[in-house]
């Protein structure tokens, strides 16, 4: 077969996407049909081509994939991506997601469809471009690319407060952006080039490590989001259009996460090392916090915002526990939350269409008319509690076992998010959705619809499957993440016998 | 034909699951509201449940059947009955033919150094509970098609019902700790829809979540226990687990802060979650609460089935709980006291149900009795017999309920003997059982454990034995009290609501079927099976699938007099009954004048719902909204982002401020900045 180049074409697909409908002139409503399916139509191509990935991705090999090298600027900085175990993953969840975001939107964005579709699919070439670029200086400009279209979805698109929640979405991950800038900088004074699978074997110095990893650390804690940086994530999510909710929560938190695997880790092993114990306790109080906070919430997607924030603890406790269930578990936390939270956004929305509101006592009892529809929040509610058998289940169980591994303490405090996660979600569903039906407004509310249906079939499968059967994604991930674990091992390993010696020798 | 058993009641979910949500799409198709739309349609839904007084269990009386009710019944209850077949089919090639099965299915999860997968093991610890589980779950199909024939929601309700058994058999048949929990948060979530399934209902949905957030909270210690077993095993099948657990005996592991004896801390972790599951005190307060659900869910889940997976766990990991004196211990102080405790609230409450629900409690407080003494297949032997008589005793008050037109207040029945005879006289075959009237089942299971505890006690095994004793043998007495006051209130006296005793009649033959089944039962678990569960014959017929221990033997040893006490106080609570029920019944109400504070503190179950209130529910929620207001709002965003903007626009304003547009003041600033930077030039010149 003759290789072409199927990664740059899954990256840079939307782009075109977006250039035609750029062509469209006008907007009547011909116009805004013509953008939706193009949008729809390049999306699901852009999917196609990723699974064309996934059939050829070799996953007994931890090396990186489908490389494509070009000369860009300045003789060092070059254009260089590709894909492994844990990058792949990622690439794919964006690549699935946006056909449904792009339904999703159909009905509910009756206003400037032409560039809202334009943003989505810029959105999507800079997310991917994130996860599958090889150049720091190149997955700078995707990760900071990525916050434009989004700022300008919330902005645009979204609800009373959106200028609030988008100044403080900028707000935040600008700071962090500038920092990483400067680390990156660093790095490339340090070793020389920019180029990652370098960077990946460098060796950098104690001194380095410590800043350029703090310097990631405040770029990526605010993507995640950890605690204390997380306040922008509720009001950007409950400002968003249903569709920015969803790409927000399934993806663009995950670049933090991913970053984290990327960077952080394998590039700075020792100061990874040093700080865990700081990571350990901003997670555990993530998942306590935000789960209780979570609680006493009044707004639909408030709640599942920080729920959100909760779950995230347990990627960065798992990734920082630094072994394979750590790591394999927060790979797999990631693409499960992806696919639950996004769901459980779209089940707001699919409310949020016909009422206008996302304030919680102003329903109860939907089950009476929406049967279909209870049936699928009942669903991923319980993925979000992380009952066995949905994907929930896998990552959380993971995450806590690689984190027991190495601290007790930490796991024993973190799996108080299982009790109040059921707390919450339940309490959510049983107010929403249980009960008698009788606000008046409600008395005519319809169950979902076909369109509705098909969204959500797709990750009604995935969910179970993943949760019955995580094999593929585990697979997928575990050659690379065992090579990961394996040299931050290594990496510790040297440096203390270092230090073992110094300190051996007499005063 | 293993396979078949589990996964049969799986394919009558998915069928009956299918039919309620086809159904459920025809009458509510899906679109936008449309101004067409008026409030015709939700009107018979509306405000429909407050009407009706809390008892009521049939809500939907009014509305249509859901399309399907009929075939979603007929199905599911025909896949429970052939898996029932199965079931015993492979009891009697397992448990007395010796033939063991390990069957692998697919991988779960590999990751690292963990692998875990999804297989099937079954042994005769197994084989005893796929009989118990799909023999009670049949029944109880088949009970309901006559309980229920007036819910429309039939289909749902089956496919619940199938789909707590699917759980529950994954459950029995684990391989490994992992697919035990899956079945284990599988019945719970079983369990959370059958008890809010009438979803109007607040009551009923505040148990559900209850009942699963409680269940939750042993979770959280069943989940810790399973990683500490990993990374002392390296491992979470169950082979080589118990192939590990005697090189870990004296070992420290590393829990908090504190290095603990490995086995001990595994099994109080693991112990926690069969607290939660098992409704052991401290955690059982969502157990009376869960007889929201309909009164087969009670019978299936709450009684015969779910609850007693605690009592399966501890029994199947009896070759770590073995090794532990001090978790035994626990389990057998942590079994003694609910068996005792529970007992107490059972003796003053009115509610027909929670009446049961209590004593459910209590019994399997004497379960963990035996495990805790080591006497494992004796807890096993309780849990065998108990499910038949326990889930008898639900399905006849289901029958009560029936005929009072959902009442459940026994201070309102009376007399009922006359009108529902057969469910009399099973009710009076359960309540000998659970008294333990001699040659009943419940004869020779409890007072097993009684003697075990005993036994125990006298070899110095364990230092809770003593107590266990005596709260095992005080709480006989009350038991058989609370069992007798339940049916003279209900079955004998004169009718306290004449209108319904009137109307009450004799149940439809498809719950009589499984009441008269139940009773048979009642008497046939009882002493064709002693010798397998409590004799000599208990080691060839469990042999290895749990620790078969000296203590067996002890039992046999114990003084004449002492294998007699527990009928002295189950002839004593009799008397008390039959005396203050029948003979003077104005006794119970001056004695509860008397003791008005004893009174008040069982009738309101030892405050423990307020208690929890007070000290989990309130601080939780306050927490969470300080949390929000406080953290998130003032200190969180006021430090960052509001009060970083604040900030900026504070400095713009003074910085306004200065540019005040008067010559003279720009002049001067010129001023002081040449006059310092000369003052600077010249001192730096001087160096």
């Amino acid at each position: 077969m003759a290789s072409w180049p199927v990664l740059s074409v899954t990256v840079f697909l939307p782009l075109v996407g977006a250039l035609l409908i750029m062509m469209l002139r006008t907007e009547d409503e011909a116009v805004k049909s013509n953008a939706r399916w193009i949008a729809l139509w390049t999306t699901v191509i852009t999917f196609a081509v990723s699974l064309v990935m996934v059939w050829r991705f070799d996953p007994g090999s931890a090396e990186f994939q489908f490389v494509e090298q070009q000369p860009w600027l300045a003789g060092t900085i070059k254009y260089h991506v590709g894909v492994d175990g844990i990058s792949l993953p990622f690439v794919i969840l964006t690549t699935a997601l946006m056909p449904l975001c792009i339904l999703a939107s159909w009905k509910p964005i009756q206003r400037r469809v032409k560039e809202y579709m334009i943003a989505f699919l810029v959105l999507e070439t800079m997310m991917t471009g994130t996860f599958a670029a090889l150049d720091v200086v190149v997955f700078y400009l995707f990760f900071e690319g990525g916050l434009i279209p989004m700022f300008l979805i919330i902005g645009v698109w979204g609800g009373p407060r959106r200028v609030y929640a988008s100044f403080k979405f900028f707000l935040y991950t600008l700071l962090g952006s500038v920092l990483m800038l400067l680390a990156i900088m660093a790095m490339y004074g340090e070793a020389g080039t920019t180029d990652i699978p370098t960077l990946l074997d460098h060796d950098f110095p104690r001194n380095l490590q410590t800043w350029a990893w703090l310097a990631f650390f405040a770029s990526f804690a605010v993507k995640m989001p950890m605690w204390p940086v997380h306040t922008w994530l509720p009001d950007a999510h409950v400002e968003a259009p249903t569709a920015g909710s969803v790409i927000l929560a399934a993806v663009l938190l995950k670049m933090g996460g991913y970053g984290f695997l990327r960077f952080s880790l394998p590039m700075f092993p020792d100061a990874s090392e040093y700080f865990a114990p700081m990571v350990f306790v901003l997670s555990v109080v993530a998942i306590i916090y935000t789960s209780l906070v979570a609680l006493m919430q009044e707004d639909v997607k408030k709640l599942i915002a920080y729920s959100s924030v909760a779950h995230m603890g347990f990627v960065t406790m798992g990734i920082f526990a630094g072994n394979t269930q750590g790591v394999a578990g927060s790979v797999f936390q990631m693409i499960s939350h992806g696919i639950v939270s996004g769901a459980l956004f779209l089940c707001v929305g699919v409310i949020y269409d016909r009422m206008h509101t996302r304030e919680i006592a102003a329903y109860g009892g939907l089950v009476n008319r929406m049967p279909v529809y209870a049936t699928i929040f009942m669903i991923f509610t319980l993925a979000n509690v992380g009952l066995p058998g949905t994907s929930g289940f896998i990552g959380e169980f993971l995450t806590l076992m690689g984190t027991f591994r190495v601290n007790t303490w930490v796991a024993f405090f973190a799996s108080f998010g299982i009790i109040l996660s059921a707390c919450y979600a339940l309490w959510l569903y049983r107010k929403v959705v249980l009960g008698v039906l009788d606000k008046p407004s409600l008395a005519a509310i319809r169950d979902v619809e076909p369109r509705e249906i098909l969204i959500f079939a797709p990750l009604l499968v995935l969910t179970i499957w993943f949760g019955v059967y995580p094999k593929p994604v585990l697979d997928m991930s575990a050659a690379s993440v065992t090579a990961l674990v394996q040299n931050y091992h290594d990496a510790l390993a040297t440096p203390k016998a270092f230090a073992l010696e110094r300190s051996s020798v007499p005063k | 034909m293993y396979q078949a058993i589990v996964f049969l009641p799986l394919l009558g979910f998915v069928i009956a699951a299918a039919i309620a949500i086809v159904g459920a799409r025809t009458l509510h198709p899906g679109g936008y509201p449309e101004p067409g739309d008026d409030h015709a349609h939700a009107e018979p839904h509306a405000g429909h449940a407050a009407v009706h007084a809390p008892h009521d269990d049939h809500h939907h009386a009014s509305e249509p059947a859901a399309p399907g009710s009929r075939p979603a019944e007929v199905i599911t209850t025909t896949l429970l009955f052939v898996s029932m077949a199965l079931s015993w089919i492979a009891f009697a090639r397992i448990g007395f033919g010796g033939q063991e099965v390990r069957e692998a299915i697919a991988p779960f999860i590999f990751s690292g150094d963990l692998k875990v997968d999804w297989a099937l093991r079954i042994d005769s610890l197994t084989a005893v509970m796929l009989v118990v589980v799909t023999t009670v779950s049949a029944l109880v199909h088949l009970y309901s098609i006559g309980y229920m024939v007036d819910d429309p929601d039939r289909p749902r309700f089956f496919g619940y019902l199938s789909l707590f058994t699917f759980a529950m058999l994954m459950l029995v048949t684990a391989d490994n700790l992992v697919q035990l929990f899956f079945g284990w948060e599988g019945v719970g979530l079983a369990s959370y829809l059958l008890i809010g399934f009438w979803y109007k209902k607040p009551s009923a949905n505040a148990a559900a979540i209850k009942a699963f957030v409680v269940n939750r909270v042993g979770d959280f210690g069943f989940l810790l226990g399973i990683f500490g077993v990993f990374v002392a095993t390296g491992a979470v099948d169950f082979d080589t687990i118990f192939a590990q657990a005697p090189s870990l005996t004296g070992k420290t592991m590393h829990f908090l802060s504190w290095d603990l004896d490995t086995l001990t801390v595994i099994c109080l972790l693991l112990f926690m979650g069969a607290m939660g599951k098992s409704a052991q005190f401290l955690l059982h307060t969502w157990l009376p609460d869960a007889m929201e659900g309909p009164t087969p869910v009670s019978a299936l889940i709450h009684a015969a089935t779910m609850v007693t997976a605690g009592v399966f766990m501890v029994a199947r990991l009896s070759p770590l709980f073995e090794l532990s004196p001090t978790a035994l211990a626990f389990v057998t102080f942590i079994g003694a006291t609910t068996a005792l405790f529970a007992a107490t609230i059972g003796l003053v409450q009115n509610d027909i149900k929670r009446i049961v629900a209590y004593s459910t409690c209590s019994q399997l407080g004497y379960m963990f009795v035996a495990m805790g003494v080591g006497a494992y297949s004796v807890g096993m032997y309780h849990l065998f017999t108990h499910a038949f008589f326990k889930a008898l005793l639900f399905l006849g008050c289901g029958s009560v309920i029936v005929a009072m037109h959902h009442e459940q207040d026994i201070r309102q029945m009376g007399g009922l003997r006359h009108r529902i005879p057969f469910t009399y006289y099973t009710m009076v075959i359960g309540t000998l059982a659970l008294t333990g009237f001699p040659l009943t089942a419940g004869y020779f299971s409890k007072d097993a454990i009684i003697e075990a505890a005993f036994a125990s006690d006298h070899a110095g095994h364990n230092p809770m034995a003593l107590y266990a004793f005596v709260c095992t043998v005080v709480a006989a007495g009350l038991t058989a009290f609370y069992s007798w006051r339940l049916v003279f209130k209900t079955f004998h006296g004169r009718p306290h609501d004449q209108k319904h005793y009137e109307q009450a009649h004799e149940s439809p033959l498809a719950m009589l079927i499984p009441l008269g089944a139940l009773a048979v039962g009642s008497f046939l678990a009882g002493l064709p099976f002693l010798d397998a569960f409590v004799g000599h014959g208990a080691k060839e017929f469990f042999r290895g699938s749990l620790v078969v221990s000296g203590i067996l033997d002890e039992m046999h040893h114990i003084p004449e007099a002492i294998s007699y006490v527990p009928t002295v106080m189950m002839v004593g609570g009799f008397a008390v009954a039959w005396l203050f029920y029948l003979r003077n019944p104005k006794i119970p109400r001056a004695l509860a004048k008397a003791l008005w504070p004893v009174y008040q503190f069982l009738l309101n179950k030892w405050y423990f719902d307020e208690l929890y209130d007070r000290i989990f529910v309130r601080p939780a929620m306050w927490l969470g909204r300080t949390l929000w207001k406080q953290g998130d709002g003032t200190v969180i965003d006021g430090l960052g982002p509001d009060g970083i903007s604040a900030r900026v626009v504070d400095v713009t304003r003074n910085v306004i401020r200065l540019q005040t547009g008067y010559l003279y003041h720009y002049a001067f600033a010129m001023l002081i900045g040449v006059a310092a930077f000369v003052t600077w030039f010249m001192l730096g010149g001087l160096k």
